[in-house]
């Protein structure tokens, strides 16, 4: 068999109508034709390959670009943000010189192909952005959406993410601080699996995905490249160019973490030395997407001769190095004085880095293969000049009648006793039950800065031994309100997430999402996402935390079913001496219990009634920001102030479910009393937002009262931790023993 | 003057710092130790501390057991060096040979993080004299190959010598024989267990205790007061 002559730029140039596989690699019509108008000429198989994957939806975000230039367009004026939207990701300043980078990513699709190596790849990734930023990374969080708990593939897909999260990330001795698990049928065929870091620095160590300087080197380093992760380069390699190759390869990239381990490390005492100039991770599109962007950001051009990139199967054709999914690469763009520092400490970390190419004075990428050129492109016509869809998108025709199907006509509790059976079907629910059989599978005390991990509201992080200065990460996102309301769904998680760093007694500072939605194709889901996205950044407006970064990933829906709308944010807040954060558990007998906020007869969409109607329909909670942010001022006022030993938020589950967790977190319980003016049913299940449980010892009272009123936020007092049970005055009591065995019994005997 | 401990890293170490730290805070001198590097810098005990060392490839332990540093740690720890080894560094030693037994994956088959109660059943070693017998202490467990094996003779021989140093109470974690959570050698100088004191040393920090700060301060004054 004989190879077909090598697709030079020269070969695509005199033969214009050689056919390419555009489509099966993805590529609409007009799309083709644009690279043909951009280059002038067909494109060669090697530049085909480039484009296609740089203007996947994936990598080229063209449905969502035109509604997230909202998160620019209103983006608070903030002095803590220091690098914003488009870098690998975004940087916050936290005082005392240091810098956070944190993000949050999906790995949806992958994770329900195979659960271990999707999951694990999800957290590679995402650590890979922290470290491109020039940051350490401290600490891991993991948002989980599963299909229905007792859904038999659920016990395929949720115990594989889970080890393979744990697998990833406690090797690379990142504690894993925080995240959510949600069961909903809506997941069943697609589980979301949001990854989120971490990364933290000073603010001259900030590193950009840039490649300056004419002469400069660019060194790919890590792992070899192989021939996992290319999805349509097998088509391309098998159909176009060499018939003889193996044709299927894995989709879904394979991770190595104690490779991903050396490259932490050895990325960061280059850093240390002042050795880089530009750095870019491998991640989606791989050396394809390294090359063009940095190039495309930098000063110069770039060339590159792919025969030099170390390959793991020496067989792989140009289009499948450039398409290669490879996990644990990078690329770092050096000073030609300081390359052999460089590949010295790559050395010292028996790490493999090799020079491919150079920054040039032009303004062209261009790629060498068996010294024929295969690439000449612009590189911002690879990496930014995208199509952009302006998608039609409608209000779905039965978003009325799902509305008008009213939470609070449902049938309540008529009997102390039905109300007792109610609160313990509650909290013993797969969505409200205790998830530490999943996260005792996690490392949360490495690297000895952990002050809180999850079940706490929000993880907390030291960031400096000497001051206790701190920060805090929680992540939010509610479907079930996002489908009922999704601009209300959008700022609900986002009030949540707000509210979670407050209540720990950190200050929030910025914002980073993960908007998981079904085909954008369909107008329905494209008006929930248009909503979803004006939604959150109306209220990071107006809630003055920017977005700094994040992902969105469609296409999560099987057939003509999407999943409920979610969007999944990210809060990172800051703690001026983590001494006094404010944990979760009861800390004292005696100390008297205050419900912050207002409540209502707010059902729609809440857990109760899942749990007890499996009904979704109605208005979620009524979204009320300043009321958050004037909360959250209290929450962290009275924290500094020592004024409150514990708190916790009230979300999904209401009052009752908060009580339950910080009464058997704290080993002790509560005698609790419904206040004038609230019904029982409404004080325990209700959902309205803006709200928090605080215990305040009875010294500080006074004080903390006089604190609310001044502020003008409506506390009320509704009893007191005490004893070994959870007891409603005239209503019910419930020992510890029986919520302990309700609340953390149901996930071990579903997944165990 | 205080004592000079080495804390080794691995390629894949990843609780190496988090030691120095603890040796810091009980008033040790931390010093960085290489596994390239055969020398020890003349330092007064080491650590080899947790992670996943070569990615655990092979197995636990099996491949960093042959480091270039280890040669140093054995040959010297054979003298009288005084060795502790942490999770993975407990591995490492059980391949090294300077304790016996070995480590199996965990019964359950997950890796598995949680606050531990432990037993202190030995406080004569140079790792453990700053705890009284029979003292039940707090420490982080977190590990994926935690079950500790030995054949029923070399069980009986730490048993009747005394040589079990600490056992989980209340619930074995990880299937480990007789409760095992570590072990000393019969000269007391070279000690290893699965979990990890360094995570224990700071009131606010990890498990908010600082029941593991005693394992530095116990060498810490064997050292100095030697």
């Amino acid at each position: 068999m004989s190879r077909t002559p090598l697709d030079t730029v020269e070969h695509a140039a005199e033969t214009p109508d050689v056919e390419l596989p555009w489509a099966e690699l993805g590529l609409k019509k007009d799309e083709y034709e644009k690279v043909v108008e951009i280059l002038g000429r067909r494109p060669t198989g090697a530049e085909l390959a480039m484009y296609s994957v740089m203007w996947s939806e994936h990598c080229s975000y063209k449905s969502s670009k035109v509604h997230l230039r909202q998160f620019g367009e209103k983006a608070p004026h903030s002095d803590a943000l220091l690098v914003g939207i488009g870098e690998n990701a975004g940087v916050v300043d936290v005082g005392q010189g240091y810098a956070v980078t944190f993000k949050v990513e999906s790995h949806n699709h992958p994770s329900y192909v195979e659960p271990y190596q999707g999951a694990a790849t999800g957290v590679g990734g995402i650590v890979r952005d922290i470290i491109a930023m020039g940051a350490r990374p401290v600490a891991v969080v993991d948002p989980l959406r599963f299909g229905a708990a007792d859904h038999p593939d659920t016990k395929r897909v949720l115990p594989g993410v889970v080890a393979g999260i744990g697998g990833y990330g406690n090797c690379l001795g990142l504690p894993n601080i925080g995240g959510e698990v949600v069961f909903d049928a809506c997941y069943q065929g697609n589980p979301l699996v949001n990854a989120g870091a971490i990364g933290v620095m000073r603010h001259e160590d900030i590193h950009l995905a840039k490649a300056s300087g004419a002469g400069n080197k660019v060194i790919l380093y890590g792992a070899r490249t192989g021939g996992d992760g290319i999805g349509g380069a097998s088509i391309l390699a098998s159909e176009t160019f060499d018939d003889a190759k193996p044709s299927k390869r894995p989709a879904v990239q394979v991770g190595d973490p104690f490779q991903e381990k050396l490259l932490i490390e050895c990325t960061l005492e280059a850093f240390k030395e002042k050795l880089v100039v530009g750095i870019q991770d491998l991640g989606a599109a791989g050396l394809s997407c390294a090359t063009s962007e940095l190039a495309s950001n930098g000063s110069g051009g770039m060339r590159v001769t792919l025969d030099d990139v170390p390959l793991r199967d020496s067989t792989l054709s140009p289009e499948e190095i450039l398409m290669s999914e490879s996990q644990e690469r990078m690329c770092a763009v050096v000073e030609p004085e300081k390359v052999d520092r460089f590949l010295e400490i790559c050395d010292k970390w028996d790490v493999i880095a090799t020079v491919i190419g150079e920054v040039t004075d032009g303004d062209r990428l261009e790629i060498f293969w068996h010294g024929g050129k295969i690439v000449d492109v612009d590189p911002r016509t690879v990496a930014h000049d995208g199509p952009v869809y302006e998608r039609p998108y409608a209000r779905p025709d039965w978003q009325d009648a799902l509305q008008a199907d009213d939470a609070n006509k449902l049938a309540r509790p008529t009997t102390s006793e039905d109300l007792k059976a109610q609160v313990v079907q509650l909290v013993s629910s797969p969505n409200q039950a205790s998830k530490s059989w999943i996260t005792s599978q996690y490392d949360h005390f490495v690297q000895g800065n952990t002050v809180l991990a999850q079940p706490e509201d929000s993880g907390m992080i030291r960031v400096d031994e000497a001051t206790g200065l701190g920060v805090a990460i929680a992540t939010d996102g509610n479907g079930r309100y996002a489908k009922l309301d999704p601009y209300a769904g959008a700022q609900l998680a986002l009030s949540e997430a707000y509210r979670n760093v407050a209540t720990t007694g950190a200050k929030p500072l910025a914002v980073s999402d993960c908007l998981n939605f079904g085909s954008p194709e369909d107008p329905a889901v494209m008006w929930q996402f248009a909503e979803a996205v004006r939604g959150l950044a109306d209220a990071c407006q107006q809630l003055g935390t920017p977005v700094t970064g994040g992902n969105v990933s469609l296409y999560n829906q099987t057939g003509d079913v999407a999943i409920h709308p979610t969007p999944v944010v990210a809060v990172l807040g800051v703690i001026d001496d983590v001494a006094r954060r404010t944990p979760v558990a009861f800390q004292e007998e005696g100390q008297l219990l205050y419900l912050l906020g207002d409540t209502r007869e707010e059902f729609g969409g809440s857990a109760w009634s899942q749990v007890v109607h499996d009904h979704l329909g109605g208005l979620p909670p009524k979204v009320d920001l300043e009321r958050e942010r004037l909360l959250a001022e209290i929450l962290i006022s009275a924290s500094r102030d020592g004024m409150i030993d514990s708190a916790h938020d009230l979300s999904d589950g209401g009052l009752i479910q908060a009580v339950v967790e910080s009464a058997l977190l704290g080993e002790k319980g509560a005698r609790l009393v419904v206040p004038d003016g609230l019904d029982a049913f409404t004080l325990l299940f209700s959902e309205s937002a803006g709200r928090a449980l605080v215990a305040i010892p009875r010294s500080e009272e006074l004080r903390f009262n006089d604190m609310c009123g001044a502020r003008g936020l409506p506390v009320t007092r509704i009893g007191v931790v005490d004893g070994d049970s959870v007891e409603l005055q005239g209503e019910f009591t419930l020992t510890l023993a029986e919520l302990r065995e309700a609340h953390e019994g149901t996930i071990p005997a579903l997944l165990a | 003057m205080t004592a000079r401990i080495g804390v080794v890293t691995f390629p894949g170490s990843l609780d190496d710092r988090d030691t120095q730290r603890a040796i810091r805070l009980a008033g040790a001198e931390p010093v960085a130790l290489w596994h390239k590097d055969k020398d020890l810098k003349q330092v007064d005990a080491v650590v080899l501390p947790g992670g996943f060392s070569y990615g655990d490839y092979l197995r636990a332990g099996a491949i960093s057991r042959f480091s270039p540093v280890m040669e140093s740690v054995i040959e010297q720890a054979k003298s009288g060096l005084p060795v502790l080894g942490i999770c993975n560094g407990f591995q490492i030693l059980t391949e090294a040979h300077l304790l016996p037994g070995a480590m199996l994956g965990n019964n359950h088959l997950h890796f598995i993080c949680r606050d531990q109660k432990l037993r202190v059943e030995n406080a004569d070693t140079a790792w453990t004299a700053d705890y009284e017998a029979g003292q039940e202490i707090h420490i982080p467990l977190k590990n994926m190959d935690g079950r500790y094996v030995a054949d029923q003779h070399t069980l009986d021989e730490l048993e009747a010598e005394g040589r079990v140093a600490f056992r989980y109470v209340d619930f074995n974690p990880n299937g480990s024989l007789n409760d095992i959570a570590g072990i000393t050698n019969a000269a007391g100088n070279v000690v290893g267990l699965m979990p990890h004191p360094e995570h224990a040393v700071e009131p606010l920090i990890g498990s908010g205790r600082t029941d593991g700060l005693p394992f530095f301060t116990s060498i810490l004054k064997k050292l100095v007061n030697a």
